[in-house]
């Protein structure tokens, strides 16, 4: 287990013992015949939190969001909601609302009817729900479309009126199963911000199953990135990116360089690792906890690697190599570099000038980092 | 195009004659004076007359009366049963007995009729004479056998409209607080009504248009139209039964174009609307 | 509290079995129990007497319960060649009018499938039109056509083709016409339900391997519609084998099919007995059938 040491910040909810889970999972496992979708998955999550579930399709991650909604009972585990057991309360009683990744709208109804139809399930005066309906469409924008039947509403709309439908309730929690998913790339920023926005106004909790990271990274105050059917790692989104702890957390979110390797100095302050694959060693600049002959690996991000044609300065961190291939992308480029050990190595580069330095294919270059830069995972 | 599509083309043309030039031979020699039915009666047709004759034909009301009471009957309670046979098939994806269940739902499309409507006679003769019910043949018998194959028909209808929706649609509804039997009549039947319909009066055409079953399960005095049209027929060609097959097909072509023309009017206007 | 809410658990499952119940024991009720008293009075014999036959069951004076299964009935049907004759000729019939339906029906799914979208409606809509008409009005059309001074003979003597009218009504070439003409609606709709479904990239992709048009369709079309066609087959072929109306007012008296000899055994001769044997021995041939058409049809909708 890598030992971020003061990069957390003090005072979020779960940092603190002593705070009060909004929603808690407590060893939950669903299995579905001999499949285990879910295995054994507890969590804490905090009231107004926006928690992100990320992960690859089958990863478990919507079996899970079922399960808060009522819809899958779980095989094993309790699930609590502000302190009360729902583990055995059906959906229609759960203080929970989800917004479907289809939106689920019923296609009989107009919008208003849409909006409303929650709010007439809990027997509201028609006086209350006329003006909560109105309030509620008013919010998301879309006050003028009251009487549109939903079939005549474009993508954008369609994912608002869910939004709202599920909102109107006030429920403890929103679930939100890929909210923008179904929205082409522009507007899915846009949306984003609106979410964020939203869900900052009315300070409801929103736990949000994605497979997007960068949505997943926009949205969150912390990720839960889940690998079949557990959670690999849960934390904010720059935990998880600067420090994953595992391979599979760091190769999912963002590309990450992997150097295999063993500990040859193991201080409080600083470790080095021999690798063979690098061809030398590296110097980490934080202290880790391993057992000392364990195979373990240094990760090191390509954004990090600095790259120049003269040698740098620096003695430790410092390994050459040849550019093989070049990828421009527009606001940055990926170089691949092929160390003499034969390891590829990934280098990004924002292309912030637009002469400087060129660096081009088959030239040779030094390729050098910073001590703080690279993670050690032992898994 | 190619020559293949030509022969399809060849094809199509072909079939479709062969589907229409019957029907077709019907309606207009319904219109013959003639009592000779295929020989046209130059001089005082075409004529209303048969159709004049069918509408005063006390045995043809009278039969056509049994048949729209027990095809109304037949149709509503083929759609309850099918609606929730569907229902069970489409959404319970596994329960005990479901494969006989399944197995169940379908033979009645393929059983030949002849064994259906001899099991079912032998069915109630028994019962009558072990429990004493059914007291006799008559409608309610005929409704019992027509309800129990035209139900395959709006199981198929349903379940495979139920197989295309939207399932979070009914989650969503429950979500919000709707209980299951609720989210059942709110939303589900209103959002696959059009089958339900579709299964309602494929129900009734089966039934109005049943002889085999209903000749096994009918008792006396309750002749259905297609059992006196049968006897009719039998003894041969007859210009009234042409007239009958002319309403009948007048009927059906309304709906069915009707029908036909109003989804797509409201698909249109949809597309319309949401581009 | 745990058992009791696993109890409640368990409630609600059979609170699905509820909905399923209602049609369950409809069916087994008016579907499959008919079909053990069928098989039951098969082993009877006919009598006069209400019902027309002997019962099964008898207590003896000496208190003793006596089944007596008589199998004379099924014993009659090896004896006498009507039977087997009708038996055979019954599947003959309806393995033909398969035959003669998807050689007709395949294309015509074929083209409708193939249609742009706006005509394929209306070509679907004609199909199922006269499905929807009555069956019943629809073969009494053909004894209108097929009669001695009926509009074919008519029309081929005033065309000079013959002078003479065809007998044409009361032909097993009528009865064919009519079966093929009646189930073709029912040969034409799964087809081009699974017709409608194939990616027709795989064809062009078949093509631009090399396939001929006719290689293509051959090679990937035609293996990919087989369930399709086996569906099709099976309405066609089960319904067929039984049925009556069709031989009674096309073939005329002589037409031999299982279905005809069952109704005049049952209604003229009011021998129950043997009309159930009859239709034992017809069910024991299509139940097999039946399992076939079952299992495409649940695999269809597993994919």
């Amino acid at each position: 287990m890598v030992t971020a040491i003061g990069r957390r910040a003090a005072g979020e909810p779960w940092n603190d013992p002593d705070a009060r889970p909004y929603v808690e999972l407590r060893r939950v496992t669903k299995k579905f015949g001999e499949f285990t979708a879910v295995d054994d998955v507890s969590l804490k999550i905090y009231e107004r939190e926006v928690f992100c579930l990320l992960g690859a399709s089958g990863c478990g991650k919507t079996t899970l969001l079922r399960m808060l909604g009522g819809f899958e009972s779980p095989t094993a585990g309790r699930i609590l909601i502000d302190g009360e057991d729902v583990t055995d309360v059906p959906p229609y009683e759960r203080p929970v609302n989800m917004m479907f990744q289809s939106y689920a709208l019923f296609p009989h109804m107009n919008v208003e009817q849409n909006v409303a139809f929650g709010l007439k399930q809990d027997r509201l005066p028609k006086a209350v729900i006329r003006e909560r309906v109105a309030a509620m469409l008013e919010m998301v924008q879309l006050g003028e479309y009251a009487k549109r039947k939903v079939g005549q509403l474009s993508g954008g709309q369609r994912q608002r009126v869910a939004l709202a439908r599920a909102l109107v309730k006030r429920p403890k929690v929103l679930l939100l199963d890929e909210p923008l998913g179904a929205l082409d790339k522009k507007l899915r920023e846009r949306t984003q911000f609106e979410l964020i926005g939203l869900q900052d106004k009315l300070g409801v909790t929103f736990l949000v199953v994605t497979h997007d990271q960068e949505e997943a990274m926009t949205l969150a105050s912390r990720i839960g990135v889940m690998d079949r059917g557990t959670i690999a790692q849960a934390g904010t989104p720059a935990e998880i990116y600067e420090f994953p702890n595992s391979r599979f957390v760091a190769d999912f979110i963002g590309s990450v360089n992997l150097f295999e390797g063993r500990l040859v100095e193991d201080e409080p302050e600083f470790v080095r690792i021999d690798s063979a694959e690098l061809g030398g060693t590296i110097l980490v600049g934080h202290g880790i906890s391993s057992a000392p002959e364990a195979a373990l690996w240094a990760a090191l991000r390509p954004e990090k690697i600095t790259m120049s044609r003269g040698a740098p300065p620096q003695t430790d961190n410092v390994t050459r190599g040849i550019v093989q291939d070049v990828a421009y992308l527009g606001d940055l480029s990926i170089y691949v570099v092929r160390l003499a050990t034969g390891k590829l190595v990934r280098v990004t580069r924002p292309n912030t000038a637009r002469h400087a330095e060129p660096v081009e294919r088959d030239g040779e270059v030094y390729l050098s980092w910073d001590a703080a830069s690279p993670v050690v995972v032992t898994r | 195009m190619s020559r293949r599509s030509a022969f399809v083309i060849t094809c199509l043309a072909f079939g479709y004659a062969f589907l229409y030039v019957p029907i077709a031979s019907m309606v207009v020699y319904s219109f013959n004076a003639s009592q000779l039915v295929t020989v046209w009666d130059h001089a005082h047709s075409p004529t209303l007359k048969w159709f004049g004759a069918l509408l005063h034909d006390q045995e043809i009301l009278g039969a056509a009366w049994i048949s729209l009471k027990v095809a109304v009957a037949n149709a509503t309670g083929s759609v309850i049963l099918g609606t929730l046979a569907g229902y069970g098939l489409a959404r319970f994806p596994r329960f005990r007995g479901r494969f006989a269940f399944t197995a169940m739902t379908t033979a009645p499309l393929v059983m030949p009729e002849v064994i259906t409507g001899l099991s079912l006679l032998l069915l109630f003769v028994t019962l009558e004479q072990t429990i004493g019910w059914p007291a006799g043949r008559g409608i309610g018998t005929m409704i019992i056998g027509h309800m129990t194959f035209s139900m395959a028909y709006v199981t198929v209808v349903v379940q495979s409209r139920l197989a295309t929706f939207d399932r979070s649609v009914e989650e969503a509804a429950m979500d919000l607080g709707a209980r299951p039997v609720k989210v059942f009549f709110v939303i589900t039947l209103p959002i696959i009504f059009p089958a339900v319909l579709a299964g309602w009066l494929l129900a009734f055409t089966l039934s109005w248009d049943d002889l085999v079953i209903s000749s096994f399960t009918a008792g006396p005095g309750s002749n259905t139209l297609p059992m006196v049209v049968f006897s009719m027929v039998r003894l041969g060609v007859n210009p009234e039964i042409n007239a009958l097959a002319t309403l009948t097909i007048t009927a059906v072509t309304i709906l069915a174009v009707g029908a036909t023309w109003l989804t797509a009017r409201a698909r249109r206007h949809a597309a319309s609307a949401a581009a | 509290m745990r058992r009791l809410l696993r109890r409640l658990e368990g409630t609600r499952v059979s609170s699905r079995g509820l909905v399923v119940a209602l049609p369950y024991l409809w069916l087994i009720a008016f579907f499959v129990a008919p079909f053990l008293i069928v098989l039951k009075i098969s082993f009877s014999h006919a009598a006069l007497a209400i019902p027309p036959y002997k019962p099964l069951v008898v207590w003896t004076s000496r208190s003793v319960l006596e089944i007596r299964l008589d199998l004379r009935n099924y014993l009659a049907m090896f004896a006498h060649r009507l039977y087997g004759d009708a038996f055979l000729n019954s599947l003959k019939v309806a393995f033909l009018s398969t035959v003669f339906s998807l050689a007709i029906g395949y294309p015509m799914a074929y083209g409708i499938a193939r249609a742009g979208a706006r005509a394929r409606n209306i070509l679907l809509l004609l199909v199922v039109l006269p499905f929807w008409t009555s069956q019943l009005l629809r073969i009494y059309a053909w004894v209108g056509l097929f009669k001695a001074n009926g509009l074919i003979n008519e029309t081929l003597i005033s065309l000079g083709v013959i002078h003479q009218p065809l007998t044409l009504l009361f032909t097993p070439f009528a009865m064919y016409v009519g079966i093929v003409y009646s189930y073709l609606p029912y040969v034409i709709l799964p087809l081009y339900a699974n017709l409608e479904k194939l990616d027709w990239q795989l064809v062009e992709a078949a093509q631009d391997l090399g396939c001929r048009p006719w290689q293509a369709f051959y090679k990937v079309t035609l293996p990919l519609s087989r369930n399709g066609i086996v569906a099709a087959s099976m309405l066609v072929f089960i319904p067929a084998t039984g049925e009556f109306v069709i031989p009674t007012l096309l073939g005329g008296p002589n037409s031999l099919m299982m279905g005809r000899i069952l109704w005049d055994e049952f209604f003229s001769n009011r021998d129950w007995p043997v009309a159930s044997a009859i239709a034992i021995v017809m069910l024991l041939v299509l139940v097999p059938c039946m399992m076939a058409y079952l299992r495409i049809q649940s695999r269809g909708s597993d994919s």
